[in-house]
Order: C-alpha cells, then structure tokens, then sequence
C-alpha cells in the first residue's frame, strides 16, 4: 500500500508528523507493507494533515487526520475522515495549476518523480533554443513578476542580456513576507526543482553563471529542502560546471535572510546579499544593469522563476492564453485568515473576488457574517462586499486604490476591529522601515499616535491622519512607506463608523 | 576549542565567499546563541570592514541577539492572518497564563513576536523551538512549552 503524508510546514504544523508515525506503527503492528511517501501539499490547507492511499490507480484523500484515525484506515470500510478522490475535491478540480502541476503529487527530492513528470523539459527545450528565443517564448508568454509589482519577466531578462559584463547574476527573491501568503514557501517544500529549473533556464537566457536564493530566516523547513535539492541536482549533473552536461555553466547557492520584512524589496535584498544592512537603493541604476555586487542581475520572485519551466515545454503562447486583459497566465492565489477553505489556488486571471471568497474559500471560518478582506499583504487595502465584481488582476484592484501584489488575500470577519488593523499597518511600517526616507520612517510613528488619538475621540486627528497618509504616499522612496496608507485608507472609507465612534461617545 | 577558536573556524569557513557577512552572523549566532560585541573586530578584520559596519549590520536585523535568549524561544505570529483568527486574544492569554509578555525572557522561556510563518491558512501560528504550531492555542502552547522545559 503506498500512503502520502506531506512534509509542507502547513502540515507538519496541523500534525502531519504524528499522523506518518501513527501511520507507520499501526502498519507495524498489522504487518502490513506500506511505503510512505511524504509529498507537498495540494494546498488545501483547511484539510491537513491530508492523507491520500492509492486505490485502483486513483489517489483518495483523508483528512484532516489525527493519530486515532489512522487505525481505521487499515480496516476497510467507510472512514470518518474519507474524502473521495483527491482530485475531484471541488477546490482542486476548479484549479488550472501549470506552476503547481506537481506539487502535492510528487515526493520532493525525488528526481525521478521529478523526470517523470515533465521535469527538465524545460531546460531541455531552452538549451535547444538559446537565450534569444527562450526570452521571446517568455516575453509572448505575458509572464509578469509575481513579487507584487507586475514588471514583465521577458523585457527584464532582456535588458540583462543585453548588458555586457563579466559576471552577471540570477537572483530569487524568496523573502515572501506578506501576511496571507504563503505560495513560494509551497513550492519551495513541494517543487523545489521546478524552482532550480526556472533559474536555471533564467542563467541560461541571460548568459549568467550564478544563482542566489535568498530566503526568510522564518521559512526553516523550505531551507532545508532547497539545499537537499541544489546537492541532488548538482550530484546529477543538472547544474553545476555545465548545466545538463551541454550547457554552460550554473551554479545556485540558498541565502538566509535576517527577519527584516524590507528586504523583500529588491534592493534591500541585494544590499542585504552583499552583507549590508537592508537600505532601499533609489533607481536608478536598475538592479537588471547594476545588481548584486554591481553586476547585471536578475530578481525575479519564486512563482515569475517557477513558472518558467511549464512557459517553455508548453510555449509562451499556451500560457498566455490563461487570464484577462495585461494580467496574463495564471496566479496561484493564496486565501487565508478567517475563511473555511483556506490554502493555495491557482487560477487564470480574472476570477471574481466575490466567487473567491464565498465560493472558493467557502466564507468565514467562524461562521459570523464577512466583514473586509484584505489583498496583497500588509501594504494592501481591505475590500469590502462592494468590491466583490472586481475580478482579479493587475488593473482591476489597481484602479479601485488596491493592488493584487503576491495574491494574498486575508479574510476577516464581523468581529475584526479596523481601526486595530489601521494602528497595526502603521505599528508595521514603523517595525520594518529600514529609515532611508523621512516620510516613512517618521511617519508611521506619528500615523501610529495620530490613530491613537482617533480611538481616543480626538476629532481633529482623523483629519491629520489623511494629511499623513498623503505625505507618506508621495514622499517615500518605496512601496513600504507608499503603499501603508493603502490598508489605513482603505479601512476608515469603509467602516467610517469604526473611526468616530469613540469621537461621538466623547462628545 | 576556545571561544577564539570557535569564531577562526567560522571565519574561515566563510573565507573568500561573497558577501559573507549575513553568513557569518547566523553562524556565530548558532554557535553563541547571540552575536556578542566582542565579535564585531575581529570580523571587521577578516572581512575589511570597520568595526561600526559590522555593529550596523547587527543591530539592523531582527534575527541578531545581542544577549542569548532562553533556551526555548516561544515565537508568537502577530501578522494580519493570525490577527483574523483570534491571534491577538490568544497571544495575551498565553501572556496572561505564563505571567511574562511578548518581549520578556523568564527562566528557560523567551517569549517573541514574528510577523508571519506562512502559516496563514491555518492560524493563529507559533513556533515552539523548531516545532511549528498551526491553529494554535494557548494551552497546546503551555502545553508544549511545558514539555520541552520539562
Ligand atoms: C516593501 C516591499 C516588500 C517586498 N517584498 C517582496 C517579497 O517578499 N517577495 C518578492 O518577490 N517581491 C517583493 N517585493 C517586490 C520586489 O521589490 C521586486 O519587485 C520583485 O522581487 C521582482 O520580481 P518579480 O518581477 O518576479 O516580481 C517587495 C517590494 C516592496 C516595496
Ligand atoms: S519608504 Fe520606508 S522602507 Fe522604503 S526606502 Fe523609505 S524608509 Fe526605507
Ligand atoms: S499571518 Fe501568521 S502565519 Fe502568516
């Protein structure tokens, strides 16, 4: 009998470990052979621990497990916790997954599972093509950066290949701070070769030998098996002195991050490659000509990289047949916080925001009536029921002063308190600027005492508030002190209540 | 192997890489469990860097301790999911239940904020030593705390 336990985070933190040790000795004890795979997650979240046994050829899934269900596994019949197969799960089967084909399905590390499943294809097909054409097949794919800010992947990678230097570089930013996201540590624990493959691929285009991941210090287990996969995939002759025994060389190395949530910004990250403290650089130069270590570089976010395989075995014509409008291809999008069907769904552009948060999340965990969801992070605004046409993609959330960014999408039900959630994107900005400008750096502090005022019925402090929030959208170098009047805005223009209530009481 | 010792093996482990500064760091923070003042020089040397740019790297990121924590660090995820889920309530029971506050070491226990452990779709989340915690709380937080304590 073969039996998957998935090792994600998600997992283990649900209590997928004991479930795999509850497995193996109730299998002990009756004798029984089983192999027991730990795969990814499928990325039903709400599910896990989310067990699957194959029967006749089909994966069916249990869960979410605990250790006393597992004996009843083993002793036929109907299980409490059975689930049917895995992959009619509606949440599963509404899913285009390219970028997440394999996660879930496979085990990790293994290469084989890996080559079995389209894996190196794509590195296969860009060796055949050359860099020239592998950025066209990307650039006609309407890949744009998964990080947040949406630049095309193609005219990125063709200004660094166009650079002359020495000595150019592929970064991955795998910092993935934003609340409610979660994606690139998915596919970092349950692909991490479609990772190496989409850097790989991205080293070849551009003609650069070296590859950095940086990654969060908060993300252990994704470290971890990063490292396991670089060794493996250099033991195998993937990368290494030449990528694939035909190509040029490529080599990657894992970087941990130091719990500083600004160097996901890019060039606080290069900063914080090099050994500096985290400071945005202002640009320009662009990292594409002067990046890590003054040298041409590529920083693409983990999803822009691990889409890249799935681009070129398919063509950048197939994928961009996905989405709406410039938001093009798919979007794994990431629903958590206070939603039933909280985890990973990847989708064409376009979906409504309503259909995702009651038909695709279910609506709230708790049961209480929807209150706002907010989307893209701790910069991002909330939305109400208003905004529920708003289908998701680049333009849309743009044009309502909204943004998609990473694809978090953070459900919060009638209990939530907006001005709390006000005070803490201020109380954020002001624990994660990393002081270069004024604006941000001082005015989170204010914004947090300003709010302070408001809740105490200050009534001349909400005004100040909006005198706030425009220095600090105006006058800051990025998107942290720029974009926290988004969630604070956002807030008082739809709970205006929750803002002057205290004001009134006062009167 | 002295103290000195420990820290020319680290050095030279990293000797020659590229920005090897942030390495360094974690690695002499696993080996002391803090980044101790007395480390600065030395690295400065090794790396041909001032001594204030080494003491400005560490003070610039959260993960670097200048004293070592307890010897279970109980980290509490503050971030917006979490705060969904009832993160906030469940945080200050724990406060109230170990009579200490987010921030604060007691005996083997130090008790810290994180902001998000990608642990989003099933919060509140925490991390108990290595062990992560999902739909956390506060008496299965005791509780582990308890045992890895005991
Ligand atoms: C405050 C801030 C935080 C950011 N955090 C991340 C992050 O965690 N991961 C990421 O990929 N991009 C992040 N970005 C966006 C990056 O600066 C950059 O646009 C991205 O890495 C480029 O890759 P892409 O084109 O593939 O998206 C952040 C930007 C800002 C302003
Ligand atoms: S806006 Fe904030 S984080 Fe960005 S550069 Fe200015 S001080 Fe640094
Ligand atoms: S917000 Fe707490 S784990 Fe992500």
């Amino acid at each position: 009998m073969k039996i998957w336990v998935p090792c994600d985070a998600a997992a283990v933190a649900c209590g997928a470990d004991e479930v795999a040790a509850a497995l193996a000795s109730a299998a002990g004890l009756r004798g029984e052979e089983v192999e027991i795979v730990r795969n990814g997650t499928r990325g039903m979240i709400w599910l896990e621990p989310l067990v699957e046994i194959e029967r006749d050829g089909v994966r069916h899934g249990f869960g979410p497990m605990e250790p006393e269900d597992v004996p009843a596994l083993f002793e036929g019949g109907d299980h409490p916790k059975a689930l049917g197969p895995i992959e009619e799960i509606p949440f599963f089967a509404k899913q285009t997954r390219l970028t997440f084909a394999r996660c879930g399905r496979t085990d990790p590390l293994s290469l084989a599972d890996y080559e079995a499943d389209e894996g190196w294809q794509g590195l296969k097909r860009a060796l055949e093509l050359g860099g020239a054409q592998t950025i066209e097949e990307v650039t006609t794919s309407g890949l744009r950066g998964r990080g947040g800010a949406g630049f095309p992947t193609g005219i990125k990678w063709k200004t660094v290949a166009g650079a002359e230097a020495p000595q150019k570089y592929i970064v991955c930013n795998a910092d993935e701070g934003d609340s409610g996201s979660f994606a690139d540590r998915m596919l970092m624990e349950g692909d991490p070769y479609c990772l190496i493959e989409g850097m790989a691929i991205a080293g070849l285009a551009v003609g650069a030998t070296k590859g950095f991941i940086y990654v969060r210090s908060e993300y252990p287990h994704a470290i971890r098996t990063l490292n396991a996969a670089i060794k493996a995939a250099r033991a195998a002759g993937i990368i290494g002195d030449s990528l694939m025994g035909q190509g040029p060389a490529f080599d990657l190395e894992v970087r941990v991050g130091a719990g500083a949530y600004i160097c996901g910004e890019e060039t606080s990250l290069l900063n914080s490659l090099e050994g500096k403290r985290g400071m945005v650089r202002a640009k320009p130069p662009l990292p594409a000509l002067e990046g890590a270590f003054g040298k041409p570089t590529v920083v693409n976010n983990v999803l822009s990289l691990a889409a890249v395989p799935w681009i070129l075995v398919h063509g950048g014509a197939a994928y961009a047949e996905f989405g709406l409008g410039r938001s093009r291809g798919t979007i794994p999008i990431q629903i958590a916080g206070n939603v039933k069907h909280g985890g990973l769904f990847e989708t064409g552009f376009g979906m409504s925001l309503g259909t995702l948060v009651n038909e695709i999340g279910g609506g709230t965990a708790s049961g209480r009536p929807f209150k706002a969801v907010q989307v893209g992070g701790p910069l991002g605004a909330y939305h109400g029921p208003d905004d529920f046409d708003l289908p998701v993609c680049y333009e849309a959330f743009a044009d309502q002063g909204g943004l998609v960014g990473h694809a978090g999408f953070v459900v919060h039900d009638d209990s939530a308190d907006m001005l709390a959630l006000a005070r803490y994107a201020m109380e954020f900005c002001a624990i994660e600027s990393c002081g270069k400008c004024t604006p941000c750096r001082i005015g989170a502090v204010r914004g947090i005492e300003t709010l302070d005022r408001v809740a105490a019925g200050d009534p001349a402090a909400i005004e100040l508030l909006h005198e706030l929030c425009e220095v600090m959208e105006k006058g800051s170098l990025c998107a942290m002190g720029g974009f926290t009047p988004y969630p604070v805005r956002s807030a008082i223009r739809l709970f205006p209540q929750e803002f002057s209530l205290s004001q009134e009481a006062a009167e | 192997m002295t103290e000195d010792d420990r820290l020319a093996a680290i050095l030279a482990d990293h000797a020659g890489r590229e920005g090897a500064l942030l390495p360094i760091l974690h690695d002499v923070q696993a080996a002391y469990g803090c980044v101790p003042a007395d480390c600065y020089q030395p690295i400065a040397d090794a790396l041909r860097l001032s001594r204030a740019e080494v003491a400005g790297v560490v003070s610039f990121y959260h993960d670097f301790r200048d004293a070592p924590a307890g010897k279970h660090v109980v980290k509490l995820c503050r971030a917006e999911a979490c705060q969904s889920m009832g993160g906030t309530e469940m945080i200050a029971r724990l406060e109230r239940a170990l009579g200490m506050k987010v921030g604060e070491t007691k005996g083997d226990v130090t008790l810290e904020a994180v902001y998000c452990l990608g642990l989003c779709a099933c919060a509140p989340a925490a991390m108990v030593g290595d062990q992560l915690v999902g739909r956390a709380t506060p008496e299965r937080i005791e509780a582990l705390v308890a045992e890895v304590s005991a």
